[in-house]
This record gives C-alpha cells, structure tokens and sequence, in this order.
C-alpha cells in the first residue's frame, strides 16, 4: 500500500537553517546538516530544503551545500531555490537529489517545466506554487520571489498548465498559513487537488498531528509538509526538532488505499 | 570490492555513506579503468532513460560493463533508471538499453485497461513483496522502500520477477535474471531496509 508523505521542510539563509512566519521574520535555528542527521534517525518519508536566499538574490544555487545535503540524506531529498534553467536541474539531480523544485522561474517561463523534464524525468520535476489571497474580493493569486510579487496567475489554471508540460508534483505553499500553526488552507488545497492528476504535496499551517491527520483523512495520498511544527516546540517555539514515530505514522495513515483519480473524484463528490 | 558506477546520474555518495557506515569497502569507478576489476557493481541512477543511456555511452564504461556482466558473470545492482537500462528498451526514450535482462520498461498506465487515471509518478513508500527464494531482501522484516517513477520494468519471463508491489495492480518491483539484480525502489534512500538489501547484496 502506497502511503501518505509526512515531509518536514528546511528553510536555509546563509547556509544557516532558518525558519520563517508568513514569509518573514527569519530565525536562525541550525545548521542543515546537522537536521538531516537528526530526521535520518527519525525515518522522515521525504525531506525538503529550500534556500530562501537563491530565488530572491538571482543567485545561483549552492551546489557545495546541496551536494553535501543529498550525501548525507538517507530519505529522498527535493531542492528548492534559485532553479531557473534545465542545465541547473540536471547538474541538481546529478547529485543524487531524487527531486528539484521550481518556482519564479517556472511562472515567468512554462515552458522551462517541460525542458527540464525531458532532461531528467517527469518524476524529478517540482512546481511550487506560493499561494496568497489577494484584493477586495480575497481571490487566490501566485507570488513570487519569497512571496514579494503577486503574478496575477490563478494557482489552479497554473497547476493544469504545470502538469501538461510534465511536472512530477505540485507543492502548495499557503503564504497566509506560513508558520501560523493553525491547520492547513484546506480551501486552497480542495481546488487544485481536484484539478491534477499528479502528486500534490502541500506546506503551510500545520501546528499539530491532528492537522496532518486531518489532511491526510481528507486526501488519502498526499504529502503534508511542515516546517515550523518539526523544528519548533511549545509556546517559547524552542528549537526542537519533533517528527511522528513509525507507529503514529501508521495509525496517521491508516484509513488510506491506493488511489485512482475516479477515488479522487468519490472523495470530492463525499466531500462535496 | 563493490564498485559503484559514477556515470553521472545517481546518488554515489549516499551509496558511500551507507557502505561506510556497515563498514564495507566500496569503491568509485568513473571511467573504465576504475571500473575494471569490480567484483560486484551498483549501477545506480535517477533521471529519464535515454538521459542515462547517453551519459553511460559518454562516460566510456558501457562496453567494460558488458564485459564484466556478460562475460565475467560479476553481481550487479540496478537501481530504479539503473535497472530499468538493462531492459531491451522503454517506451520513456528512443535509445535501445543495455539489454541485459529480456524486458521492456513500459509507462504504468498501460499496465491494466482501468489504470488510465493512475496518479503518477508513483511517488513514496510502498510495500514490496519478495518471492520466498531471495536472499537480496532476507533480514528485512515488512519491507518498505521508496519509490519515484513512472513506468516499469516488464520481464518476458515472470521467473525474472524477484519482488512484487501494488499500485492499484504488482509490477515487478525487483527483478533478478542469474548474477543480474535491478530494483525499482530507491534503497540508498530508505532508511534501515534499504541499508539492509544494500548489506544483503554484498553478502551475496
């Protein structure tokens, strides 16, 4: 049986590990290394990092550090920061990173999706989509460079657009729920999970196991991602680094089967 | 000594680090020359088919390879795109593969009429099934490994097929023909199992 993804996400700045609230208000939190050693001995189904520096510097990734991560890594490993070129994707991958995420680069140019594809797979290739409700009328709108720019593209047309020129996976990242540790933005996550037939994995707002439970009770597969819940604990958000133990991911997951896209649609048609 | 295959694809350090840390010797080969007196090869990849059947011809060692697998009968572990290159050929690229074992690497969807909606990539940790004989995965108590890909590995014959996985229909998750070993799976990215399978091959 294929199961949920429980995927914690770091966040680096100056090769330092940060952790930010609705995109903002950095923290220093430790080195990525040393994390990676740590969800290592937890077992994490997945582990994302994102330089958060990259994309807003228009500065080229830091292969030392990513080459470095994927070594150490013995989980599955996607990058996220600073990716605006096929040529930059393949020499990710050629580091044993199994996936490479992209953002800016793939609203500006589409087409760079399916480029990036051809040259090392479908399977390899994230699209994120900073999601931030906009306007009088708080409709859903894509931003870019650490959520500073709004686009005007609407997540969902930009995520069918994503999967037809051969994205892999599609990552929601919900700016308003960054860091709040209030539950997910279900709303969000409703409308383009219903829309693709590729993995999605979603970030932003989870506080708790319950919120992780509930999505995946909601979705079945899926990837729920968290950074501020993994890495901080209780109400002085001390740095500690907190995972769900095999058994918890288990009974997490327990409800789930395999899913088609019909399952999809049985489970939007209960929901609805 | 296990040898690994830096062809440019794949996670040769990973492999590294896990090697080191069961204490087994391995070593890196990049060009022909290194990869010559390999006992037993790890022939590794992440990617897309043709991208590794190019970056292997480039990377001057197919024809040692050949040697040292079908003439020199040596162990050898494919893994995910690194098995799926032994196979005749697939319909992810134009290029014919290694052919090593007879198979075809076909798109998931086309395995079963009803599976035209399958979410794909097939992408996690999924239960994989061992046939009894093996002892590439003897130790690992429920197997669970990691998968990121979107066709598969189809062997003419199901005497091939070493292990099987469900995603809504088996497909031969691992296959083994004689010396010739290839997993679908990622077990240099999966925790204890994959540590396991990876002692187990060289054990074997």
């Amino acid at each position: 049986m294929l199961r949920p993804r429980i995927i914690p996400c770091l966040l680096v700045k100056n090769g330092g590990l940060v952790k930010t609230v609705r995109f903002c208000q950095p923290k220093y939190v430790g080195d990525p290394i040393n994390a990676v050693r740590i969800f290592n001995e937890k077992g994490v189904d997945e582990l994302i990092v994102a330089d958060i520096d990259a994309t807003a510097h228009g500065i080229e990734p830091n292969y030392k550090v990513i080459a470095n991560l994927a070594a150490e890594c013995r989980m599955p490993l996607c990058y996220a920061g600073g990716v605006r070129s096929a040529e930059q994707v393949e020499r990710i991958v050629s580091f044993g990173v199994e996936k490479v995420a992209m953002s800016s680069a793939a609203i500006e140019r589409p087409e760079l999706i399916a480029e990036a594809a051809k040259r090392v797979g479908n399977q390899s290739i994230v699209v994120v989509m900073d999601v931030k409700k906009t306007g009088l009328l708080r409709r859903y709108d894509l931003f870019t460079h650490n959520g500073n720019r709004p686009t005007g593209c609407n997540p969902v047309e930009f995520a069918k657009k994503a999967e037809a020129l051969g994205a892999g996976e599609i990552l929601v990242n919900s700016i308003d729920h960054d860091g709040v540790m209030k539950g997910y933005d279900l709303d969000l996550i409703d409308q383009v999970y219903n829309s693709v037939s590729i993995p999605i994995s979603v970030v932003g707002g989870a506080g708790s196991l319950v919120d992780i439970e509930n999505l995946i009770k909601r979705y079945g597969i899926i990837g729920a991602v968290a950074g501020s819940f993994f890495v901080f604990k209780g109400k002085y958000r001390a740095v500690l680094i907190n995972y769900p133990d095999a058994e918890q991911k288990e009974r997490m997951s327990a409800e789930v089967r395999n899913q088609s896209t019909e399952d999809r649609d049985k489970r939007a048609g209960k929901r609805g | 000594m296990i040898v690994l295959v830096n062809y440019g694809l794949g996670n040769i350090r990973a492999f590294e680090n896990i090697y080191k840390r069961l204490n087994i010797p391995v070593c890196v080969a990049n060009n022909a020359a290194e990869l010559m007196g390999a006992e037993k090869i790890i022939l590794p990849g992440v990617g897309a088919f043709d991208g590794a059947m190019s970056m292997l011809q480039a990377s001057g060692m197919r024809e040692c390879l050949d040697d040292l697998v079908l003439n020199k009968m040596r162990p050898v572990l494919g893994i995910c795109v690194g098995m799926q290159i032994m196979a005749r050929r697939s319909d992810e690229g134009d290029m014919p593969g290694l052919g090593w074992i007879q198979a075809n690497v076909q798109r998931l969807t086309d395995k079963y009429a009803f599976n035209k909606n399958l979410i794909l990539p097939h992408m996690g940790w999924n239960d994989v099934y061992p046939a009894n004989k093996t002892n590439l995965f003897k130790n690992i108590e429920t197997p669970c490994f990691y998968f990121l890909h979107s066709y598969y590995f189809a062997p003419d014959d199901d005497e091939n097929v070493l292990a099987k996985t469900d995603y809504n229909g088996d497909f031969a998750s691992a296959v083994q023909a004689g010396h010739i070993f290839g997993v679908q799976f990622h077990p240099e990215k999966s925790h204890k199992w994959g540590m396991q399978l990876l002692k187990n091959f060289s054990e074997l």
